[in-house]
């Protein structure tokens, strides 16, 4: 069931292996098995009480766990604790700065608590407001800061000690579209300069931005594994949707598309609306081929957008059950 | 999984020194003390309203008894004021460590406490950082008591040094009470509950002690209690220490022993407490 790395393939920045943390009765880590491979992000993909906060939280030192066993950058997370401290940043679910402090102060002491001299914590608090657009409110309590400033301010502290895991539980949960593309822009950052992500999400569309693999979880448990191309491929992956300018071209536009025979795609139809051409497709490659078709045919096309498989397609594809939470579905889990 | 055992290890990330498990040295331990202190402070600064018990409780206290229970209260030598202020300066110390239970609830419940907890510093820090914060506030309340004294008249006749000690031992015993109360709010799951379990051990703690009245008054078995209460014996040294009326080797010896003794007893509690607290 584990995807253990060959050495070959780089080194393992984080390994867990058989890591259970329970709460009384309730299982909220239940055996899990992960490695992420230095330099990737991984991203960990479950629905509300999945376990994903819990396993966060056993991999930076907050919780003890029950059984099993982690190590991060080769650290036992139970026995090499202050070790493992020192190469890992996390960006909690929850606000983790002071809010009655100001932004440049929270940094700035993050730099002296990880042993920067005073000059040195000063200079990195300035040039990491200024990575993540926050100099203008350097001086602001963060308690009057936007939740898109948190996030960010959050992240930047994450930062301060160039740690080489980076654990971003929930990273862009609450935020808008503008925003969340910000920190997704960050994220990237961190990955291009050679540094290990662990990151949680509840949006299949995160995962696909940010992770070169994913673990699905749920109660506590991991559920499926894979890259992304694997998982999606496993789901169905992306539907291409092409909404035409004369909606009564759809039929023959539908039909073009089905009999131009381009590669691997089959199952051109409409929509359930019925306005818009839909397409199943599974890479880039096929995707510029059907609107490349349809430009060439000469139709007008007045949107196209693409619909990702939602956390619940892919749980219901996997599962054969809806993400939510019930005794039937805790049952089913508990057997397989 | 059998495949686990063959894979290789990444080298450490970083270079650690001393044990393998990297150890936090003295000044290491000291600077991150102090980058937490300045935290708190910041906090005072941008709430100056916290400050408002240390400041205006000594005001209170000193008025309401010289003014309203004066009379009453039989003065002893030297006047009243130089009766009571001792024995203020021994509530004092009570009163602003009680107020860090609620305190501590409150800020160890955020998440801010997570990122202190993943960082390589260590755990006691930030208690520690908490306590110097507490001895500064009771320092800023020693002194305000100190100039209302002296305005209502309590007279050192040059007793400054013997007032720098009495401050010492009340800071000393404020400092051990602060654990206790820190221990207190990690412990217990509700601000509401930490005021009730703290105002049940602040009252039979304050009144059954020689702080307000002499104990000669009470009925014996209060009295007893009263004797060995750290607050009778602190506010006798400090008494004496600054009036020269009596002994102060045994009542200060006692005081040093009690915050020596809550020390060791609820500060290690309190630190495993925090590493543990989920
Ligand atoms: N400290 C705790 N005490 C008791 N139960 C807990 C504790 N922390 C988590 N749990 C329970 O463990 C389960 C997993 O919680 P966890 O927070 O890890 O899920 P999650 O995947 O992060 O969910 P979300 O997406 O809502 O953040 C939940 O049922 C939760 O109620
Ligand atoms: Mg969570």
């Amino acid at each position: 069931m584990t995807r253990v790395n060959t050495p070959g393939r780089g080194r393992n920045a984080v390994e867990v292996r058989g890591l259970v943390k329970h709460f009384g009765e309730t299982k909220a880590v239940d055996g899990i098995d992960l490695d992420v491979r230095e330099g990737t992000v991984m991203g960990v993909l479950g629905p509300n009480g999945a376990g994903k906060t819990t396993l966060v939280r056993c991999l930076s030192t907050l919780l003890i766990p029950d059984a099993g066993t982690a190590t991060v950058a080769g650290y036992d997370v139970v026995r090499q604790p202050r070790a493992l401290r020192r190469t890992i940043g996390l960006t909690g679910q929850y606000a983790s700065v002071d809010e009655k402090l100001s932004g440049w102060e929270n940094l700035y002491m993050i730099g002296r608590l990880l042993d920067f001299s005073r000059a040195e914590a000063r200079r990195r608090a300035d040039e990491l407001l200024e990575r993540f657009s926050l100099t203008e409110a350097a001086k602001r309590p963060v308690g009057k800061y936007s939740g898109g400033m948190r996030r960010r301010l959050d992240l930047a502290a994450s930062m301060i000690g160039r740690p080489r895991v980076l654990y971003l539980d929930e990273p862009t949960t609450g935020l808008d579209p503008r925003t969340r593309n910000e920190v997704w822009d960050e994220v990237k950052r961190i990955v291009a300069d050679g540094n290990t992500v662990l990151l949680t999400t509840q949006y299949m569309e995160e995962a696909e931005q940010l992770a070169t693999e994913l673990t699905v979880v749920d109660h506590g448990k991991v559920i499926a594994e894979g890259t992304v191309r694997e998982l999606k491929a496993k789901v169905g992956g992306r539907t291409l949707l092409v909404r035409p300018v004369d909606p009564d071209q759809l039929p023959v536009m539908t039909a073009a598309v089905a009999e131009a025979g381009l590669d691997g795609i089959a199952g051109a139809g409409t929509d359930p609306a019925g306005e818009a051409l839909s397409v199943p497709i599974i890479s880039d490659e096929q995707l510029t081929a059907v609107v490349g078709l349809l430009g060439a045919r000469g139709y007008g096309i007045a949107d196209i957008s693409i619909h990702l498989p939602s956390l619940d397609e892919v749980f219901l594809s996997i599962t054969g059950r809806p993400a939510a939470k019930t005794d039937e579905a805790e049952e089913e889990t508990a057997k397989a | 999984m059998s495949a686990t055992t063959t894979q290789e290890r990444p080298a450490p990330a970083a270079p650690v020194q001393g044990s393998e498990d990297g150890r936090i040295g003295l000044r290491a331990n000291l600077r991150h003390i102090g980058a937490l202190v300045r935290r708190n402070a910041l906090q005072i600064k941008q709430n100056p309203e916290s400050m408002a018990d240390a400041l205006l409780m000594p005001i209170v206290f000193t008025l309401l008894f010289v003014y309203v229970f004066g009379g009453a209260i039989a003065g002893e030598d030297g006047g009243y004021p130089n009766w009571i202020v001792p024995g203020l300066m021994a509530m004092m110390g009570l009163s602003i460590a009680m107020a860090v239970g609620t305190g501590v609830h409150e800020d160890f419940s955020k998440g801010v406490m997570d990122r202190f907890r993943s960082m390589p510093i260590a755990r006691s820090s930030v208690l520690i950082a908490k306590v110097v914060v507490e001895i500064g506030r009771l320092l800023v309340t020693m002194a305000v008591l100190l100039v209302v004294g002296l305005a209502v008249g309590m007279e050192l006749n040059g007793r400054w040094l013997e007032l720098l000690a009495a401050v010492g031992l009340s800071t000393l015993f404020g400092a051990s009470l602060t654990w206790i109360f820190i221990l207190l709010g990690l412990t217990m799951s509700s601000a509401q509950a930490i005021q009730g379990m703290a105002f049940m051990v602040m009252m039979p703690l304050q009144f059954g002690s020689s702080i307000f009245v002499p104990t000669e008054t009470m009925p014996g078995w209060l009295q007893a209690f009263a004797d060995v209460n750290p607050l009778s014996q602190l506010a006798e040294a400090s008494r004496n220490l600054i009036n020269g009326t009596g002994e102060v080797g045994g009542p200060a010896l006692s005081v040093v022993l009690w915050s020596v003794g809550i020390t060791l007893v609820t500060a290690p509690l309190a630190i495993s407490k925090f590493r543990k607290k989920v």
